[in-house]
């Protein structure tokens, strides 16, 4: 009872009379937020960020529910309609539906990103470790990784879907090409400090074999930074595979992406912005919601880099 | 400071071999042969094979990659396979508007950036920080197309204030010239500004905890003094390393930016050369793109000791 102490002996006797009575509130009650709801009150970036994400991938593995038509269906009586009922979108200048090409845009977008975050954070979880616990890689790996880093990302993968025919197979390649090296970078240091740790002494002090230690000591420890990476990741694919399908050099056209959409309707943009427009906004927003997740997660996971940044 | 000059530099060494080899590489496995091009149609295998052993590609990797280096310390970076000029020529021609581009998005967006962060490290927690950090958020996931086409749809279509599209030289007068750079500029700019403001906040924000800002309070320097030159100056480090690395973003969003706002420079020089297969122009603008952004970090690095003199390698 630390607030007793600080009243006067008049309030004590009073409250002595009022014995009977509940003592008020000296704060107000902590109302405990559990399930759900609690987790979105306590965390609304990642509740926001999150739920959109939820929301497109419904959208792209659903598309064909969503009242869209085929999307790569030609109609070259109903060229560049703008938006109405009808066509909620407009038509571009192939007559196609432009709503049923975002929908159906939606998939290719989240491939690439879901696919680059995983295979990057798997290649680079996997060069940090080695380049961590190898004396004699690591200054070769580190070199190569400089190397590569010091090729702007873009215009590796740029570089990379030259030499090969755009496909998402391909795009997904390319784009985790170009992320590994960071990868390896965080993932390395983060092993280099996690080495010094009086915790992976006493275990290597106990007899404790090389892949034991990280398998038990290391790996989990960089499960955090790494998944708040792998969304930033996940972002910043989605916005390389669409600069990639704009200037033409990613997905092949016949597959609809937001970035070629929006590099079909390059020509139009001045007359029809609609075309450029609806896509544009669709892949704003879900980079955005991954960008958010990022910064919640990150947040809630690894408070000590959120401080940093 | 003389030594680790020369360390330094000796240590961008082999960042730029790995940066040649794998350039290199990308014309070696690259599909097609040079050779069956240049020999056309009607030539006989016995034709192209004479060409491929003039042109030197019967010759070992290695080698080859020797030989490679050679030319390009000389300044020769190969024949387009499309126009058939040197690529060095090609580059030469559209290096003003890429360098004028990057150069006005530089000092736009460290000039909007870095006052951003401050004063949203000043106001930490209030309406103005918020904003600020929303806006980052932003800057971060709205791709630099996007952004090119809502300001040239915005400030060219529809209010007119400045041209939709095109570049004019700088010999035409300045006017012309920046008019012609604000809207790519600010598109370009806008990852780079959130990148630039966010690291301010946070290298600001730990810097005003230090003591020495509170005894400048003390001794009662105001405020626009503590946050400019006591602690704007000590937390300088991270911010200018930052605009070394986001030099990559600026890069790769110029790419872009060039083919919305139709620029004629490096980076349409890429898509064109890219959507034609033309393969030494894409090692020639890579090449180039790695090395500049490699010493311009080299240079930052140098600097830093004149920022801070604690620093000692």
């Amino acid at each position: 009872m630390a607030s007793a102490s600080v009243l006067s002996p008049a309030d004590v006797s009073a409250a002595k009379v009022a014995a009977a009575a509940p003592m008020g509130d000296i704060m107000p009650p902590v109302k405990a937020r559990h399930g759900l709801w609690g987790f979105i009150y306590r965390n609304p970036t990642i509740a926001i960020g999150g739920g959109i994400v939820l929301l497109m991938v419904i959208m792209a593995v659903f598309a064909p529910l969503f009242w869209t038509v085929d999307p790569t269906a030609l109609a070259p009586a109903r060229r560049t309609r703008e938006p109405s009922a009808e066509y909620w979108f407009g038509t571009d200048m192939l007559g196609r539906d432009v709503y049923s090409r975002v929908i159906y845009g939606a998939r290719v977008s989240l491939i690439v990103g879901f696919s680059v975050a995983i295979c990057a954070s798997i290649i680079g979880l996997t060069i940090g470790l080695v380049s961590g616990f190898v004396r004699w890689a690591d200054s070769i790996v580190m070199r190569v990784m400089d190397g590569m880093m010091s090729i702007p990302p873009i215009l590796l993968a740029i570089a990379l879907m030259a030499l090969t025919r755009g496909s998402v197979q391909n795009v997904i390649i390319a784009i985790t090409i170009a992320e590994v090296p960071r990868v390896s970078r965080l993932v390395r240091g983060v092993v280099l400090s996690l080495r010094e740790q009086p915790y992976v002494d006493a275990a290597v002090a106990a007899g404790t074999r090389t892949p034991v230690i990280i398998w038990r000591h290391i790996l989990p420890n960089t499960i955090a930074p790494m998944t708040v990476q792998a969304t930033f990741i996940c972002a910043s694919a989605m916005i390389t595979e669409s600069i990639l399908s704009f200037i033409g050099a990613g997905t092949p056209p016949i597959i609809p992406s937001w970035g070629n959409i929006m590099a079909e309707g390059r020509a139009l943009w001045q007359v029809k912005p609609y075309i450029v427009f609806f896509p544009a906004v669709f892949l704003s927003i879900t980079v955005l919601a991954v960008n958010m997740l990022g910064d919640g997660l990150r947040d809630t996971l690894d408070p000590r880099m959120a401080k940093r940044i | 400071m003389f030594a680790y000059v020369v360390r330094r530099v000796l240590a961008t060494i082999p960042v730029m071999a790995v940066v040649a080899l794998f350039v290199f590489s990308l014309l070696y496995i690259a599909p097609g042969d040079p050779a069956a091009v240049i020999a056309g149609d009607q030539a006989t295998p016995e034709d192209v094979e004479r060409i491929r052993a003039s042109l030197g590609l019967d010759r070992p990797y290695l080698v080859r990659f020797g030989a490679w280096v050679f030319d390009i310390l000389r300044g020769d970076l190969g024949v387009s396979i499309f126009t058939n000029l040197p690529v060095s020529l090609m580059i030469k021609q559209r290096l003003e508007p890429t360098l004028s581009l990057m150069v006005v998005t530089l000092i736009l967006a460290v000039s909007i950036a870095v006052p951003m962060g401050v004063i949203a490290a000043a106001r930490v927690g209030t309406f103005v920080d918020k904003f600020v950090m929303a806006f980052a958020v932003l800057g971060f996931s709205v791709p630099v197309f996007v952004v090119g086409y809502l300001l040239a749809y915005v400030f060219a279509l529809e209010l007119e204030w400045l041209p939709v599209q095109g570049y004019t030289p700088f010999s035409e007068g300045f006017f012309p010239w920046i008019e012609n750079l604000i809207l790519p500029a600010v598109a370009l700019g806008s990852v780079y500004i959130a990148l630039i403001a966010r690291i301010t906040r946070a290298s600001m924000l730990e810097v005003l905890q230090q003591d020495y800002i509170r005894t400048a309070r003390a001794k009662g320097a105001g405020q626009r003094s503590i946050l400019f030159l006591h602690a704007l100056k000590n937390a300088a480090v991270p911010i200018v390393t930052v605009i070394g690395i986001g030099i990559a973003l600026l890069i790769g969003g110029a790419v872009v930016t060039e083919s919305v706002f139709a620029i004629p420079g490096l980076g349409r020089l890429t898509v064109d050369a890219i959507l034609r297969r033309d393969y030494p122009v894409i090692q020639g603008v890579v090449l180039l793109f790695s090395f500049t952004y490699v010493l311009v970090n080299l240079l930052i690095d140098i600097l830093y000791t004149l920022f801070d003199p604690r620093i000692r390698y």
